[in-house]
This record gives C-alpha cells, sequence and structure tokens, in this order.
C-alpha cells in the first residue's frame, strides 16, 4: 500500500493538536520565553491530549493503543510548528515511558509506568547529550562500570530538559563499549544537577547540565536488565522525532516570512514581487515539504515493521541542514526585522539550530 | 493511511524496467553518445507492432513510457503515474538519451492521447509523433510563439520555425504549436499534426550537444507548409482565457515525469560512486557521526538525503495524479528541486571519482553531462521555481513576472 492521505483519525489528532498550539501556544511562545517558563496550565493540557502515553497498556496508566510512529510524526511537527520548547516539554515523559514500552523488562513497566502515566504531568526526563567537542550518541563518553554488585555511572550530560524537577531521568551511556539506558531517580546521590542551562534555544524550557560521580545504579535500573535495550532503534525513533520536530519548526518559519514578504511593501510593491524573494519562498516551500516526506518515510518502514537505520539517518541528517537553512531564509526575509525580537522568526532561528546539533529528544 | 511502502505490484513493475534499463540500455550508452545522430537500432525492439490497417486496435496503443505496463490489475489503488515515474528513474539509471528515443513514445503522442479527436488517434495514434514548441524567440515564454497557421480552403498555410524538437529526425510526425489568431494572443495557439516529407516542413540541422546525445534534437522550418485542415488538435475555437492555460496543464502530468529522469542519471551516478567508495575500504554504513568521517562520507550521505528529497518529491506528485488529487504545486517542486539536486548529485559525484569522473572510461562524466539537461527542459529551474512561489503566494504571472 502506498498513499500519502492520513487516515480519519489522524487528522483528528493533527487538527487536535493543531487548536492546542494555536490556542495556547504560537501567541505566548514570545512570552514563555522571556519569562523562560511554560505555564503549566499549558502543558497539562497538552497532556491531556495522551499522546505520551497512549501506547501504554491500560492497567498501568495508558489507553493501550498501537504505536504509529507517523502519527507521532504528525504530532511532533504540530508541536513544534507552535514552539520548540513546547514540544519537547509536552511529550518530556514519554522519553522515558517509550524505551520503556518498548525495551523495558515486564517488572520495570510494571514499577515505573504507573508513575509515568498519572493524570497529572509528572516530568520524567532523558539525558543523552554530552557536553564536549565530539559528541557521538553511538559513542558516548558517559561510561558505566560494574562495582561492588552495582553498576557504577560517571560522566556529565548537558540540554537535560527539567532535571530539577524530573522525579526520573533516563541516562544514555557506554556499558562495555555499547550504549544502555538506566533509570535513575532523582535523589540519587551520585547525581549532580547544576544551574540552569543558558543555550541559544530551546530558552522557554529549563535545561541542566548534569554530572554524575560513582554515581550507584542497582542493576534492575538497566533497561532491559542483565540483556540491556536496543540502543540503536532507540536512536532511529529519536532521529525521526528529530526530524519531525526540524518540520515543524521550518514550517513555522516559512509560512511566517511567506506572509510577511506578501505584505511588506517596497518600491511601491510587495517585496515578493521579486525573483530574489519568491525564489527563497520556494525553496523553503518544497524543502519543508521533503523533511516531512524524509521523516514519514523513515517511520513508516517502521511502522511496517522494518528496520530505519538507513532512512533515519538520513532523515535527521536532512532535516538538521534543511532547517537551518529554511530559518535563516526566514530571517533573511524579513531583512533587519527578522533580526529582532519583534518577531518569531528570530526565535526560529536560534532554536532551528538545535535540529542538527540534539539528539535524542522526542520519541513518543 | 500513510504508508510509504511500495507495494510488491509497484516493485515488480520496477524490476522489469530496471532490467530493460540494464540489459537494453546500459551496454550501448556510450556508443551512442560518441556516435551521435545515429539511430540506435537495436532499440527497434521496443517499437510497439505496426497497426493492421482496419483493425480499431490502434487506438489503445500505448503512447507513453508510464503506460508500458500491461495488467489487467483488479478495482484497488491506482498507481499509473507512479509507476510512470518509477518507470522512469529505472530507465534514466539505464540511459536518460535512450529513454528520450524510446521509439513510438514521443511528447507528441502524449499530445495526441490527450487531446486528439477519435479519428486523429486511429490515423496517428501509432505513428512516432515529436513536439514542436519552442522557437528562437519562444523558451520559456512558450505563448510567444511566432509561427502561424492561416485556414485556406480545406488546408492550413503554416510558416515559422522550430527549434530543440526532440526526435527530429526519427519521429514520423511532428505536433507543431502555431498561432491562427496572433491578435488573440496565446488564445490563438493550436497544434498541427505535420507529417514527415509535407512540402514546405524541412528539418534543417541536427543539434550537437552537452548531452543526452543519443536523443536527437532538431530544427524545423516550415514554409507555406500546407496541412489538412483536420490536423488540428482538439478545437479550433479560439477562447479568450482559459485554453492556454488548458494546454499549459498538461505539463503537470510531465514535470514528475522529467523530475524522475533526473533521479534516475542521480542514482546511477551515485551508485557507481558508492562503488568506488567501498572498494577503497571505506564503509558507508550510516552508522557514524559527523566527527569520524571522511569528508567523502560526508558528502555522499549529503547527496543521499538529497536523492532522497526528490525522489520523495516526485513520488508525492505522482501519488496525488493518481488519488485525483489537483498537484500543479508539487509537480513543480519536484522538477524545481530534482533538476537542481540531481545536478549537483552528479558533478560532485564525479569531483570525488576524482580522474574516474573525467574519463570516457566509464559513464560517470556522461552522466554529469547528461542530467544537466533536467534542469532546462519542460521548464528550467527558475521557471519551476517561480511557478512553485506563485502557486504557494496565489499570485498571477502579472504579480509575479
Amino acid at each position: 500500500m502506498f498513499s500519502l492521505e492520513m487516515s480519519k483519525e489522524q487528522k483528528m489528532i493533527k487538527d487536535e493538536v493543531a487548536k492546542l498550539v494555536k490556542n495556547i501556544v504560537t501567541e505566548n511562545a514570545a512570552d514563555m520565553e522571556e519569562k523562560r517558563e511554560i505555564p503549566p496550565d499549558a502543558v497539562q493540557k497538552a497532556w491531556e491530549l495522551g499522546a505520551s502515553v497512549s501506547m501504554v497498556p491500560e492497567k498501568m496508566g495508558g489507553f493501550g493503543l498501537e504505536d504509529s510512529p507517523i502519527t507521532t510524526a504528525i504530532i511532533l511537527e504540530e508541536l513544534a510548528y507552535g514552539d520548540l520548547s513546547f514540544a519537547v516539554l509536552a511529550t518530556l515523559p514519554s522519553l522515558i515511558i517509550s524505551p520503556l514500552i518498548n525495551m523495558g523488562t515486564e517488572s520495570q513497566k510494571s514499577k515505573y509506568l504507573p508513575l509515568f502515566c498519572e493524570e497529572k504531568f509528572n516530568p520524567c526526563t532523558l539525558a543523552i547529550n554530552e557536553p564536549h567537542f565530539g559528541f557521538e550518541p553511538e559513542n558516548l563518553k558517559t561510561v558505566v562500570e560494574e562495582k561492588n554488585g552495582s553498576y557504577q555511572l560517571n560522566g556529565s550530560k548537558c540540554f537535560v530538559p527539567m532535571a530539577a524537577q524530573a522525579s526520573h531521568i533516563l541516562v544514555a551511556a557506554s556499558l562495555e563499549g555499547t550504549g544502555n539506558l538506566f533509570i535513575i531517580a532523582k535523589d540519587n546521590p551520585g547525581m549532580k544537577i547544576s544551574e540552569l542551562e543558558e543555550n541559544t534555544g530551546l530558552r522557554s524550557l529549563p535545561t541542566y547540565e548534569i554530572t554524575f560521580e560513582n554515581c550507584e545504579i542497582p542493576f534492575e535500573d538497566r533497561l532491559g536488565e542483565t540483556s540491556g535495550c536496543d540502543y540503536e532503534m532507540f536512536l532511529q525513533k529519536t532521529r525521526i522525532g528529530m526530524s519531525a520536530i526540524g518540520t515543524g519548526v521550518s514550517r513555522a518559519s516559512f509560512e511566517f516570512a511567506m506572509n510577511y514578504s506578501k505584505d511588506r511593501q517596497q518600491f511601491g510593491e510587495p517585496i515578493v514581487h521579486r525573483q530574489s524573494v519568491a525564489f527563497m519562498i520556494a525553496e523553503m516551500g518544497y524543502e519543508v515539504e521533503a523533511m516531512r516526506l524524509m521523516t514519514w518515510k523513515a517511520a513508516s518502514r517502521l511502522e511496517a515493521g522494518k528496520d530505519a537505520k538507513r532512512e533515519a539517518y538520513l532523515a535527521k541528517l536532512y532535516a538538521g541542514e534543511q532547517t537551518m537553512k529554511v530559518v535563516d531564509y526566514g530571517v533573511q526575509l524579513l531583512g533587519g526585522h527578522g533580526y529582532t525580537k519583534e518577531y518569531p522568526v528570530e526565535r526560529y532561528y536560534r532554536n532551528g539550530r538545535g535540529i542538527g546539533i540534539i539528539e535524542g529528544l522526542a520519541t513518543v | 493511511m500513510i504508508s510509504l511502502e511500495l507495494t510488491e505490484e509497484l516493485k515488480q513493475s520496477r524490476t522489469n524496467m530496471h532490467n530493460l534499463a540494464r540489459d537494453l540500455f546500459r551496454p550501448i550508452a556510450r556508443k551512442y553518445d560518441i556516435e551521435e545522430h545515429t539511430y540506435p537500432k537495436e532499440l527497434d525492439i521496443l517499437r510497439p507492432p505496426k497497426p493492421k490497417k482496419d483493425s480499431s486496435e490502434a487506438e489503445k496503443k500505448p503512447v507513453e513510457v508510464k503506460e508500458v505496463k500491461k495488467d489487467k490489475k483488479p478495482a484497488g489503488p491506482k498507481y499509473d503515474n507512479l509507476i510512470g515515474v518509477l518507470s522512469v528513474e529505472e530507465l534514466c539509471w539505464g540511459d536518460l538519451g535512450l529513454m528520450l528515443t524510446f521509439p513510438g513514445m514521443g511528447l507528441g503522442n502524449a499530445a495526441i492521447s490527450a487531446v486528439g479527436t477519435p479519428e486523429q488517434k486511429i490515423k496517428f495514434g501509432s505513428r512516432w509523433a515529436a513536439m514542436a514548441i519552442t522557437e528562437p524567440e519562444a523558451g520559456s515564454d512558450s505563448a510567444a510563439v511566432q509561427t502561424t497557421a492561416v485556414l485556406d480552403g480545406d488546408e492550413w498555410v503554416i510558416n515559422g520555425e522550430k527549434i530543440f524538437v526532440t526526435s527530429a529526425d526519427r519521429s514520423e510526425i511532428v505536433v507543431v504549436w502555431a498561432n491562427i489568431e496572433p491578435s488573440a494572443g496565446k488564445a490563438g495557439i493550436k497544434s498541427f499534426i505535420v507529417e514527415k516529407g509535407t512540402p514546405g516542413f524541412k528539418l534543417e540541422h541536427l543539434e550537437h550537444k552537452l548531452g543526452i546525445r543519443a536523443s536527437d534534437t532538431g530544427t524545423f522550418v516550415l514554409k507555406d507548409c500546407r496541412v489538412p485542415r483536420e490536423n488540428l488538435l482538439g478545437s479550433a475555437e479560439v477562447k479568450k482565457k482559459q485554453s492556454f492555460a488548458g494546454v499549459m496543464q498538461t505539463f503537470d502530468n510531465t514535470r514528475p515525469t522529467v523530475a524522475a529522469m533526473a533521479l534516475g542519471v542521480a542514482r546511477a551516478a551515485m551508485e557507481f560512486t558508492k562503488e568506488k567508495i567501498e572498494e577503497s575500504g571505506m564503509q558507508l554504513d550510516y552508522a557514524n557521526s559527523g566527527y569520524n568521517m571522511s569528508s567523502i562520507h560526508k558528502e555522499f550521505y549529503r547527496m543521499e538525503s538529497n536523492l532522497e528529497a526528490m525522489r520523495l518529491l516526485i513520488w508525492q506528485a505522482a501519488s496525488m495524479a493518481d488519488a485525483g488529487i489537483r498537484n500543479s504545486l508539487q509537480a513543480s517542486m519536484c522538477k524545481a528541486k530534482a533538476g537542481k539536486a540531481g545536478t549537483e548529485i552528479v558533478q560532485k559525484c564525479c569531483e570525488i571519482l576524482g580522474p574516474l569522473g573525467y574519463t570516457y572510461k566509464n559513464l560517470a562524466e556522461k552522466w554529469m553531462r547528461d542530467v544537466k539537461i533536467t534542469d532546462i527542459f519542460e521548464g528550467t529551474g527558475q521557471i519551476q521555481h517561480l511557478i512553485v512561489a506563485r502557486q504557494l503566494m496565489k499570485l498571477s504571472s502579472k504579480d509575479l513576472k
């Protein structure tokens, strides 16, 4: 079956998320950045849509629905179209829920899932990025060793959303040279959370650097326990998620700059009557489409039960490059105005830079 | 429901085309690049069988590449356009020039099948028909054609010059665009079937080109060339507004096809480049990040992601056409992207290949010359960007020139 048409259900979900974004995010994104906070009731509203818990079994607090990577991509694009920070925060618990569902043991699932699937949004998060030159998610410098009857974790992480508020953090670390995920509770004495980070983008989302010094982790908190997890599959999902988010951020910049260029008058006519401007808009337009299609292609493979290593890799690479190009054009088309905080393209530019850099966000 | 996985039927038709491209086109690709203007007689096996006179079979003769497949398929989703672009990608992976000179499948055949009367389809449908639109002063601005056709008794008298006609020499008939009422502007533009051998219809010369040399491209001069009244394609009525727009709309269907040509050539170049990279011991396994890969890896992955972007934009346009959804925007988007990215990819492959990308010993340099045409014909890249921008912003051609 080959089709690019959304199912009725997917259309409904898309509209629902788009409505939420329009009502509570679009207008407030600048203000949220200023205050460096996303209002808890906005997050709660997104949480109530249930995207993060939809595939959790009912007895553990979810809806017991099937996992659809494509629906996930649709949701993430819509959320990120509103605001990158909001998209990450609204789906934050899924960064731990999704790996647990797919790769956790039964006892891990029944122990943790109910905690993360309550009616009220409960921040729990993921730590994968590392604050050093040459960071690669496949080759982590955060290392776990077996010592004295438990695991010991050493290293540091950055861009950890809501680390200070989260009850649990899923940490990616290397064990005997391979990627693994570990669940760490907030009160673990071996973990130190630093001050709030200052980054160029993601500014309404509180993110933190954390360090681990001989941080002890019980054996049963290694995801998948003795057999570990499918870290490669985990990376595929995060890459597809980031591509979807890149598509959303790009679309926001594209649409804003296009509408602005239609209104903005210079030399007695809208600037878009100039080919040099119109061609940039055309390029933004088809690159947004291409990013979305590549995201869907990779998601479609996962949905068909196939491996998506190549497709996820290419989608993320493409989204990283093209998002930066599109958000750059967005600022350029608004000229001096695009350089000020008066217009959102300035924020899209800063947020867009993150797509090619940040790994491991978004695995609803 | 969204799914970008090809069905078995689609995969099968792609495989069939791939085998044809591999076995028939590839082995003779270089030969006809060198022997420009020589007809590739090996392609004769592709000629549709000549219809017996007074047989009605001529009517359902396949006239376009996209209709080559002959399945009696049951009801279900229609994939005609998707099969079309998949086939073109494969054939052009074999050789773009040879695909363009696929016997009996000229652009003129597509026009006859789209707007011809039943009589015209019977009489001309099975004959190789070229299309003559472009003139020295009318390139992208096809509304500016200066060739005229004047009715004199039962005949049209055509005068003018047509350039860049694909299959000018090999075709049997030519569909010529001419204006029957120049004062009405582009609304007066009509197309006429002109048979080879008609007095006053002269093939003046064949071009020597950068690439696609296996396909002959020529100039016709029409001097008081008289064709029967019934050779006018479609209606002779001059409608003030829509008729030209209608003509241009038929290009919605051909743009994804041209984009698929760029895709096929670019993929051929990438596969060859990949082979050489891997022979040298480098692995392309989608596992590395930018910190531990060579610039060759990085360039290759970038090209591959662009190739994938081209392909999916093409599939999107084709799939919309199959679903009966208007796809003017997506058709131009895929052509704009594919012409540009396809050309850049093959240029870069040659750079990576180094001396292997400059020699006649393999086909890479030829692909670099061939692919360039895809950003030029059926609307240059610039025209495509213009159309995309107009459509996105709902601007007229007066607003956005």
